[in-house]
């Protein structure tokens, strides 16, 4: 299969010029703060929106270059859009024949819609909307799949059943495929390689343990979910001190360094203090506790951190208590 | 008590504006007996002004829909300098007053006008034919096209038209296949509104056309040039256009109701990089 690949390329945005090269051969997300620049990526390939500069090849195909900008009709791309932008006036047969005149049928069957060929999109739930724009997407066999915000259209609900259907779709697929999302978690689902862009410049590329494992910047860290510890040079290469005191040892050289990261599910809570002192410890107040099916996030103080909703019964845990929060220096990682 | 009184003046209020607004059209009805205007479908002069008011209705409206629907849709779906100057030129014709349109259209097209000299010379005369009356109710009805028009198209999804794009269609047939069909009720009640004002014209038409039974004559005009002669042949005419009205009232409410909701519309996306 042929690989997309983009070089330099530039589009003017409000604040920022976009300034982004990239190689997608297999399913890579694109993750960042909204106003990032994500879409743009996605409608540049798509011929939706022309480039400043820069190259966009497809294998050996240019689609861009500085003479040559293919319409977006000429390009072989499926682009499935945020909300899906499903023809309303077309049934859902008709919008899959729209890209495909012959054999639409397959398809229909293939994303188990059949039974929704007569029907129109305003009828449909958001996971069957989904399921067409992808048949409709993928219904002219396209060099490269595009997914704008796959997932952000659904109610948190039907999410993880979308997310999972959308995961196994992707593993099928034998074309390359970039996915924009703002989310990391469905990042890390649905993608093998993730890239973090921030005011239009990729920050980090990498497999999503590659990014927690060693996050380049404090916010590609708290992006992939990690607390930051900001704190001021201690004298010992090896820590840092909290603005309330609490010193806070780390597994690597600190040097000038004064933010360490520390992911939720590396942090476990007590109503004690904790007798091992080769633990690091923050203690406080709990300032929030939000739950979420069978897990509960705790909050204290710069720190959160993810335990079972088990054991926020079983410590007894409660809003305003007093808790402390332990992690091993290993738990920790230098980002600034 | 003061609550019932208020609400009972409304009602009152309501239903003298009511009346006032059907009044006129039931007197045209009832003023004599049926039979009598029905005899009048015949006479000559009716049956002149109505071919006449189809005939350059038709031709008006088909040629404002061939024009007004590729000027509406630049408009709407394109940015460019000038774009709000030309909005403005188009809905010039709304605001002036008809028989200011009229005097335009001959110190333009008459003989001894702008470009009448040179239509002459091709010989080519527009004054009093029922071309005139045809390009009179061109120029004052198509804005009312046209703005339902842009109003409609600007109306579409522009992710719509992009997604067609990119799913192989090309412009031409994304316009016909996409933004035709999703714009269909607010062109129809676009058209629906113009055809009203077309059949309504006075002003502009009688200066630039003049009122020749048989060529120019439209039932607009033949209602005033009757109304000495035979008030039960003004009546007949005036009850065949209180139809087409209505006709075209139901039109337009129709046509209106049929939109299509296109989901909420960022103006983004094509040929222009903003959206995320």
């Amino acid at each position: 299969m042929a690989r997309v690949t983009l070089e330099h390329v530039t589009v003017p945005l409000r604040s920022f010029e976009l300034d982004v090269s990239l190689a997608i051969g297999a399913t890579v997300a694109l993750v960042g703060p909204s106003g990032a620049g994500k879409s743009t990526v996605l409608n540049a390939i798509a011929g939706l929106v022309r480039p400043s500069g820069g190259v966009i090849r497809c294998g050996e195909e240019t689609w861009f270059d500085q003479d040559v900008f293919l319409p977006p009709e000429r390009r072989s791309v499926g682009l499935v859009f945020q909300d899906y932008a499903l023809f309303p006036h077309l049934t859902v047969r008709g919008n899959v024949e729209y890209a495909r005149r012959h054999a639409a049928d397959e398809y229909l069957e293939r994303f188990g819609i059949a039974h929704l060929a007569n029907a129109r999109p305003a009828a449909l739930s958001g996971g069957e909307r989904q399921r067409v724009a992808l048949a409709r997407a993928l219904a002219r066999d396209p060099a490269i799949l595009l997914l704008d915000e796959p997932l952000a259209a659904l109610d948190a609900h039907t999410r993880v059943e979308v997310r999972t259907e959308l995961q196994q779709l992707l593993a099928g697929l034998e074309i390359p495929t970039l996915l924009v999302t703002h989310d990391f978690e469905d990042a890390a689902a649905l993608a093998q390689e993730i890239g973090v862009i921030v005011d239009g410049r990729l920050r980090q590329t990498g497999t999503a343990a590659d990014l927690v494992a060693r996050p380049a910047d404090p916010f590609v860290a708290s992006f992939t979910g990690a607390n930051l510890l900001r704190g001021t040079p201690t004298g010992s290469p090896g820590s840092i001190r909290l603005e309330d005191g609490t010193l806070i040892t780390a597994a690597e050289e600190v040097g000038e360094a004064t933010t360490l990261a520390v992911y939720p599910w590396d942090i476990t809570i007590s109503t004690h203090p904790p007798d091992d002192s080769a633990l690091n410890v923050v203690a406080g107040t709990i300032t929030a506790i939000t739950e979420l099916g069978n897990r509960a996030r705790v909050t204290i103080g710069p720190v959160s951190a993810e335990i079972t909703a088990e054991s926020l019964r079983r410590l007894g845990l409660e809003t305003g208590g007093r808790a402390y929060a332990a992690f091993k220096a290993t738990g920790t990682r230098v980002v600034a | 008590m003061r609550n019932r009184f208020g609400g009972g003046l409304f009602v009152l209020l309501a239903a003298v504006a009511l009346v006032f607004l059907v009044l006129p059209i039931v007197g045209i009805f009832f003023h004599t007996t049926p039979g009598r205007v029905i005899g009048q479908l015949s006479n000559p002069v009716v049956v002149d002004a109505f071919v006449v008011t189809l005939k350059t209705s038709l031709v008006a409206q088909a040629l404002i829909l061939l024009f007004g629907t590729p000027t509406a849709y630049l408009l709407a779906t394109r940015r460019f300098t000038g774009r709000s100057v030309a909005v403005t030129l188009v809905e010039l014709p709304l605001v002036l007053p008809p028989a200011v349109a009229g005097i335009g259209l001959l110190a333009a097209l008459g003989r001894n006008g702008l470009l009448g000299s040179s239509l002459h010379f091709l010989g080519v005369t527009l004054p009093f034919t029922q071309a005139a009356v045809t390009i009179a109710v061109a120029y004052v009805a198509s804005p009312l096209y046209i703005r339902q028009a842009i109003a409609a198209f600007e109306a579409v999804d522009p992710r719509l038209p992009a997604a067609s794009r990119t799913l192989g269609a090309g412009p031409v047939r994304t316009f016909f296949r996409v933004m035709l069909p999703i714009a269909r009720g607010g062109l129809i009640a676009g058209l629906a509104l113009s055809f009203a004002r077309g059949i309504g014209e006075f002003g502009a038409t009688i200066m630039f056309a003049g009122s020749l039974q048989h060529v120019t004559q439209t039932l607009s005009l033949a209602i005033y040039y009757e109304f000495n002669q035979s008030f039960d042949a003004t009546l007949a005419m005036s009850g065949v256009l209180v139809i087409i009205s209505a006709l075209l009232l139901l039109t337009l409410r129709i046509a209106l109701s049929w939109h299509e909701s296109p989901s909420n519309t960022s103006p983004s996306l094509f040929g222009l990089s903003s959206s995320t």
